[in-house]
């Protein structure tokens, strides 16, 4: 593979990437984010496999394998039967409206780019060139977070924010070692997990998975 | 005057008269597409012809105290558009009024009729008129900043916001097409044109009801050859924008020289591009409805956002 090739299709991943967090914020029903979290899971993949080809290392491979296994099959899955057990959490109900998070993702974009120049001085290069991509992923996940009411937007929001931190970890390290990634990738798993029970013990308390709901337990 | 000023002038002029003629048949097209994918039978793409004859073969009715502002509109909207359709690099990089097919000025343009009109709708004083214009003026506040930003997305490659050099420098390095920025931008343009245009789903052309109409209602008043100026001009500001998204983003086939044979190459591409946006367009259209007007904001804030992502993008993805 030739060097212009990898870093089109490096840019052309890491656009990808971009793109699919953004509209995230952007898309209302909880099913279509589902599809793009796959989406944004299926570009990971492909971003290990490239670097994975450009340094010919097979625990690249492997850890591309796992990404595309856990983030774009194991966990839209249980993300799917936890909305399909809902039944109720049709529409992500952000607490601030679509066009002022758009905007503000935009302004999290421009400062992903502002904090991360330092780091891209160090070793400019194409892979590090696009580190900002990684770091407004992890601030977009971040927003999701704060800014949804329901238990499993809050799920996505999370999971937006590992796809950011694995994204900026390929992009800065070539890939951290292959145990670290799977005891991270187990951790999400698990988290997710755990979340989906709460999710479940919430919607038979309340009814619902308002998070709002859980004021009530201070009392 | 040398030949190549005298080959400039005459795509310049080929591309004036390209316009003119194909902008009504482009919306026949569109609105033939859309009526068999309906299961209409539908007019044939002649009728938008028939009915600028039609029109400009009846008196132009004006309003009882309307000013000169609601006489000059009409021809200032098909004025601008006018000269947009001749300096833009349609059929040849080579412009023989280069310096005005700059990013800027044909933004600037686009807004100028975009203005009068609005301002022709206030000046009859009904209710309509006003509400178009302020719907309209709602919009196009939202959609201006994100044509320059899409298009300055491109126009930070090359160095230069002359649209002419942008189109040669996509040419020169095709590889740039497939890159983020580009995507971001074509998605952000795409966005815009609909916006602009008045077609679904921010505006719907071919309704008359009065909660949803945009473009419509501003226009209510005209009649006879001013309205026959009025649905040209609109038809040639889709045509124009369709025709820069096409050579902005998929420059094949554009004539860098102005060899005869590489201008009737690029007219046939234009064509081609134009005709084959403008029938996806028309077919995107059947399955979307109108969104409420409310909604609108939202979508043209998603599209400056994908415009400056693009801008974003192509600095740090280089």
């Amino acid at each position: 593979m030739t060097e212009a090739v990898f870093v089109q299709l490096l840019d052309l991943i890491c656009g990808g990437v971009l793109l699919t967090a953004v509209l995230s914020l952007w898309r209302r029903e909880l099913a279509a984010i589902v599809r793009l979290l796959v989406a944004q899971g299926i570009l990971l993949a492909l971003l290990a496999a490239l670097l994975g080809a450009r340094e010919h290392s097979t625990e690249l491979y492997v850890a591309a394998a796992g990404v595309l296994v856990l983030k774009a099959i194991v966990l839209p899955a249980v993300l799917r039967r936890v909305l399909r057990d809902s039944g109720e959490a049709r529409e992500a109900e952000p607490l601030v409206n679509v066009t002022t998070s758009l905007l503000a993702a935009a302004l999290l974009t421009l400062l992903a780019y502002g904090i991360s120049r330092p780091l891209v001085l160090l070793a400019p290069s194409a892979t590090t060139r696009a580190l900002p991509v990684g770091l407004a992923v992890v601030l977009l996940g971040f927003f999701v977070l704060v800014t949804r009411r329901r238990a499993l937007s809050q799920v996505i929001g999370f999971l937006l924010l590992d796809n950011g931190i694995t994204t900026t970890a390929f992009l800065a390290t070539a890939g951290v070692p292959l145990v670290v990634e799977l005891g991270v990738s187990l951790d999400v798993l698990l988290v997710v997990l755990v979340l989906q029970v709460l999710a479940a013990r919430m919607r038979l308390t309340f009814g619902r998975t308002d998070l709002d709901e859980l004021r009530e337990l201070r009392d | 005057m040398s030949a190549q000023m005298v080959g400039a002038v005459a795509a310049s002029a080929g591309q004036l008269v390209l316009v003119v003629g194909g902008a009504p048949l482009l919306v026949g097209v569109m609105r033939q597409v859309r009526a068999t994918a309906e299961g209409r039978a539908g007019a044939g793409i002649g009728q938008p012809w028939r009915d600028l004859r039609k029109l400009l073969g009846k008196e132009a009715i004006r309003p009882e105290g309307s000013s000169w502002v609601f006489t000059a509109a009409p021809l200032v909207l098909l004025a601008s558009t006018l000269v947009i359709a001749a300096v833009a690099p349609f059929l040849s990089t080579i412009s023989p009024a280069d310096g005005a097919a700059d990013l800027f000025a044909v933004v600037a343009l686009l807004m100028l009729g975009t203005v009068s009109l609005a301002l022709a709708g206030l000046d009859t004083g009904t209710a309509f008129g006003g509400m178009g214009a302020s719907r309209e003026m709602t919009i196009a506040a939202l959609s201006e900043p994100t044509i320059l930003l899409a298009v300055f997305a491109l126009s930070a490659r090359v160095g230069s916001s002359n649209l002419a050099d942008i189109v040669a420098g996509t040419l020169t390095s095709p590889a740039r097409i497939l890159s983020p920025a580009s995507l971001l931008a074509a998605i952000a343009f795409a966005v815009v044109i609909i916006a602009e245009t008045g077609r679904l789903p921010v505006d719907n052309p071919a309704t008359h009801l009065e909660l949803t109409m945009i473009h419509e209602a501003m226009v209510l008043e005209y009649a006879g050859r001013d309205l026959a100026a009025v649905e040209l001009a609109a038809a040639m500001r889709l045509t124009v924008l369709l025709g820069l998204g096409a050579n902005l983003f998929l420059p094949w086939g554009i004539a860098t020289s102005v060899e005869p044979l590489a201008l009737l190459v690029a007219l046939v591409a234009l064509v081609v591009k134009v005709g084959v946006l403008g029938a996806g367009l028309a077919v995107f259209e059947v399955f979307i409805a109108k969104w409420r007007l409310f909604r609108v904001p939202e979508l043209l804030a998603a599209s400056f956002l994908f415009g400056l992502l693009a801008v974003s993008v192509s600095f740090f993805l280089a």
